[in-house]
C-alpha cells in the first residue's frame, strides 16, 4: 500500500535533498570557483574572493607549468584499460559463481572482498620491487595491470549481483538449443545484463581515474595519469590554491562530463534488482 | 641511381641519426613545486646549449608525496630518478646509508669553498658533501613597521622574546582583525614542530640528552611552550592551530599580523606584488632569550644524486649548473636580482647588486647565526637545528605537534601535552633502539 504524503513533508524533504546534494558538491564548485581567482584573491574570504574580478590565468599558468595533454591521454588509458581487462575477467568468473557455484563459492567471494580491506601501502615495497624487476615501473601496462586487480572483486561482486537477478531457465533454455559456453555469455547472459555491465563498466572507469596511491608511487613522467599533474601543484612555500584549483578542475572535468552524461544509466545499473 | 638504393641510403641516414639521437642521456629530476624550482624549468635552454646531449624530465610532486616516492624509491633502488630535490633533514641520514653519491669531485669551477659554512655543514657528513644546495633559508622576524611606529616601538636587529612580547602586545587590536603575531600552529614535524623545536633552542631546552633520553619533562620545554601559548592565545589569529606557512602568508599579506616569525624565503612574498603590506614590513632576527642560541631554524633545498642512477655524470653536470654562480647570474639577468634562489652562496652577499634587496643581509645574518651541529645550549647526540637528523624524528615530531597542536586549541592543557609528548616519544626512542 502506499504511504501517504502531505505537500508539507514532500517540500521538506526535497529540501532538504538539494541541501544535501548542494553540500556534497560544494567542494567541486568552490574548486572551479576558486580556479577563476588570482593567487592573492583565492586566498582571501570567500565573499572577497567572489567580489574580486574573474580570471584565467591560474589556467595559463597551468598550462604552462605543466603537459596537460600527456597526463590526461595516461589516464583515459589507464582507466578504460583496466576496465576492460577487468570485464573480460570478471564476466566469465561471475557467470561461474552465479550459475555454477561451488561449496566454496561464498568464501571465495568474501576473500575477494577481503582483499579491498588491506591498506595498499602493506604491500607497496613487494609490488615495487616487482615492478622493478619485471620493467613495469612508469608503465601504462603496469598501471593497467595495477587498476585490474584493484577493481578486479568490485567487478565481480557487482556482476555477480546483476547475474543472480538472471532466471538459470533461460540459460537453461539457450543450452538446449545448442549453445555452447562461449555463446551462452555472448550472446544470451551479456545482452540481459547489459544494464548491469554498463553501470559496472561505468564505476570502474571512475575509480581508476580517481586512484591516486599507486598511480604517484608507481609512475614517475612517462605514464603518470591526471592525479599527478594534481599533485604537481601543491607548494610548500607560497601561494598556490589557484593554480591547484584549476589543475583540479581540469584533471575532474573529464570525468564529471561523462558521469553527467551516463547517469540515467549508472543509476539504473547501481539500483538494478533493488525492487525485485 | 634507383630507387632501391636511394631508400636504402635513405634509412641508413635515418638509423644513423637514430643512432646518433639515442646518445642523448635523458635525466629525470624529482622536485617540489616552489617558484625557484619553476623558474629553473624555464630556464633549462641554458643547459641544453651547454650539454647539449643531455635531456631532462621534470618530475614536479607535493612535498610529502616526494618524500614517500624518493624514499621507496631510494631503499629499493628502483633507479627512477636520477637527480632528487631534498631537504636537510633526509642530507645527513640517507648520506651516512650510502643512498647518495659524493659531490666532492664537482669541477673546480663550481667553487665547493663558496657556499655558506652554515649550508654546507647540514649537507656534509664525515667530511663528504652529499646534496648542492639549491636555495637555502633561516628562519627570522617578519613586522610591520608602520604599527611598531604608530605603537611608539623600535624593533631591535636581534630582539629578545621579551621584545617580541611587548611588541605583540602593543600591536594587537583584535576589534580591527590585527594580531600582534602570527606563529605556525598547524601540526606537524616540518610545520608547527619546525618552528617550536627552533624556539625552544633559545630556551635552552633540547629534543634529548646524551642518552637520547627525551626531555620534554624539563623546564624549559614548559618554558617554551608557556610562552608560545601565551602569545598565540593573547595576541595571535582566531583558528591558529590550524595555520601553517601558507596560512600565516595569507594574513601577513593581508595586513592581519603585526610579526610574524617563519621562513626567510616568506619576505619575498611579503614585499611582493599579492602583500597588500609590502612597503610596510620590517626584519629581524629571530629572537634569542640572552642563552647563546636564537629560535632560528635552517633549512636548504639542495640536488643530490641517488646512489642507483647509472648516469651519475650527467647528473653531477646538471647538479653542476643549477646550483653553479652562473646560474645565479642568469637568473638576475633574466628576472632580476631579488628572484635569485637566495642563501646558499657568499659570492652572492658580496654582490653590490644584491646587496640592494631588502632582506639580503637579515636572510645571510640568520643563515649564519644558525648551527646545525651544535643546536642547542647544552650538547646533544644529535645534527639539525629544527629537527633531529634521525629517521625516526619525523615521525615522533608529528605527533608530538599534534599535542602541541591540540595545546594550542585548547582542547588539552600544556602541562598534559608535554607529558603525552615525553610518553610517546619515550616509547618510540625503546622501540628503536636508542633508549637500551
Amino acid at each position: 500500500m502506499a504511504r501517504s504524503t502531505t505537500t508539507k513533508s514532500k517540500v521538506i524533504v526535497t529540501i532538504g535533498a538539494w541541501l544535501v546534494g548542494f553540500l556534497i558538491f560544494f567542494p567541486i564548485l568552490w574548486i572551479f570557483l576558486m580556479s577563476f581567482h588570482t593567487e592573492g584573491d583565492a586566498i582571501k574570504s570567500p565573499f572577497a574572493m567572489l567580489a574580486s574580478p574573474w580570471t584565467t590565468e591560474a589556467y595559463q599558468a597551468v598550462q604552462t607549468q605543466n603537459s596537460y595533454g600527456k597526463f590526461f591521454m595516461n589516464s583515459v588509458v589507464i582507466s578504460v584499460g583496466s576496465t576492460v581487462l577487468a570485464l573480460i575477467i570478471g564476466i566469465p568468473a561471475a557467470w561461474s559463481m552465479a550459475f555454477v557455484p561451488g561449496k566454496r563459492t561464498k568464501d571465495l567471494l568474501m576473500w575477494m572482498l577481503s582483499t579491498k580491506m588491506m591498506p595498499a601501502v602493506g604491500v607497496l615495497i613487494p609490488l615495487y620491487l616487482g615492478f622493478k624487476v619485471t620493467g613495469l615501473l612508469d608503465t601504462r601496462t603496469g598501471l593497467v595491470a595495477i587498476g585490474t586487480l584493484i577493481n578486479l572483486p568490485i567487478v565481480i561482486w557487482m556482476l555477480y549481483t546483476y547475474f543472480k537477478e538472471i532466471p538459470v531457465e533461460i540459460l537453461e533454455a539457450a543450452r538446449m538449443d545448442g549453445a555452447s559456453l562461449s555463446s551462452e555469455i555472448l550472446y544470451v547472459l551479456t545482452p540481459m545484463a547489459l544494464p548491469g555491465i554498463a553501470s559496472t563498466m561505468l564505476l570502474n572507469v571512475i575509480l581508476s581515474w580517481n586512484e591516486a596511491f599507486w598511480s604517484l608511487q608507481l609512475t614517475t613522467s612517462d605514464a603518470a595519469p591526471l592525479t599527478q599533474f594534481i599533485a604537481s601543484f601543491s607548494a610548500p612555500e607560497g601561494l598556490f590554491y589557484a593554480k591547484l584549483s584549476a589543475a583540479s578542475t581540469m584533471a575532474i572535468a573529464p570525468i564529471l562530463i561523462m558521469g553527467w552524461f551516463s547517469q540515467k544509466q549508472l543509476v539504473r545499473g547501481l539500483t538494478f534488482g533493488a525492487v525485485k | 641511381m634507383n630507387m632501391t638504393l636511394r631508400a636504402l641510403l635513405g634509412a641508413t641516414a635515418l638509423l644513423t641519426l637514430a643512432g646518433l639521437a639515442s646518445a642523448e642521456t635523458t635525466i629525470t629530476v624529482a622536485t617540489v613545486n616552489n617558484g625557484d624550482m619553476i623558474r629553473m624549468q624555464g630556464l633549462m635552454d641554458d643547459f641544453y646549449a651547454k650539454n647539449p646531449d643531455i635531456k631532462v624530465e621534470w618530475v614536479t610532486l607535493e612535498e610529502n608525496v616526494l618524500r614517500q616516492k624518493v624514499t621507496t624509491d631510494i631503499a629499493t633502488k628502483g633507479g627512477q630518478f636520477d637527480v632528487l630535490t631534498i631537504g636537510t633533514y633526509e642530507v645527513p641520514i640517507w648520506g651516512k646509508s650510502g643512498w647518495l653519491v659524493p659531490l666532492n669531485d664537482l669541477p673546480a669551477a663550481w667553487d665547493q669553498a663558496d657556499l655558506l659554512p652554515a649550508i654546507a655543514g647540514g649537507l656534509t657528513v664525515d667530511g663528504q658533501l652529499y646534496a648542492a644546495p639549491f636555495y637555502g633559508e633561516s628562519s627570522m622576524v617578519m613586522y610591520r613597521k608602520d604599527l611598531m611606529e604608530a605603537a611608539g616601538l623600535t624593533m631591535p636587529d636581534a630582539p629578545t622574546w621579551a621584545d617580541i612580547d611587548k611588541a605583540a602586545a602593543a600591536m594587537t587590536d583584535k576589534s580591527k582583525e590585527q594580531y600582534g603575531i602570527c606563529l605556525r600552529g598547524k601540526a606537524g614535524w616540518g610545520e608547527n614542530m619546525a618552528f617550536l623545536t627552533a624556539m625552544s633552542n633559545s630556551f635552552g631546552a633540547k629534543w634529548f640528552d646524551m642518552d637520547w633520553k627525551p626531555q620534554f619533562d624539563q623546564k624549559p620545554w614548559a618554558d617554551t611552550l608557556a610562552f608560545y601559548l601565551h602569545l598565540m592565545n593573547d595576541y595571535g589569529p582566531p583558528g591558529a592551530s590550524n595555520n601553517g606557512f601558507n596560512e600565516n602568508l595569507a594574513l601577513t599579506q593581508q595586513g592581519h599580523c603585526g610579526m610574524w616569525i617563519d621562513a626567510t624565503v616568506a619576505a619575498s612574498f611579503v614585499t611582493g606584488k599579492d602583500s597588500t603590506v609590502a612597503d610596510k614590513m620590517g626584519f629581524a632576527l629571530a629572537p634569542d632569550n640572552g642563552l647563546g642560541k636564537r629560535g632560528n631554524w635552517l633549512w636548504a633545498w639542495s640536488l643530490a644524486i641517488p646512489a642507483g642512477t647509472a648516469k651519475v655524470d650527467a647528473a653531477k653536470a646538471f647538479v653542476a649548473w643549477a646550483t653553479s654562480k652562473e646560474y645565479t647570474e642568469l637568473v638576475a639577468s633574466k628576472e632580476g636580482w631579488a628572484n635569485v634562489p637566495p642563501g646558499t652562496r657568499t659570492s652572492l652577499y658580496a654582490n653590490a647588486e644584491y646587496q640592494k634587496v631588502p632582506f639580503a643581509k637579515m636572510t645571510l645574518d640568520s643563515i649564519n647565526s644558525a648551527d646545525p651541529t651544535h643546536p642547542t645550549v647544552d650538547p646533544v647526540p644529535y645534527v639539525g637545528v629544527q629537527f633531529v637528523a634521525i629517521p625516526e624524528f619525523a615521525g615522533i615530531a608529528t605527533e608530538v605537534g599534534q599535542q602541541f597542536s591540540a595545546a594550542l586549541a585548547g582542547t588539552t592543557t600544556a602541562a598534559d601535552a608535554l607529558a603525552a609528548a615525553q610518553e610517546l616519544t619515550t616509547t618510540e626512542m625503546t622501540k628503536a633502539g636508542y633508549i637500551k
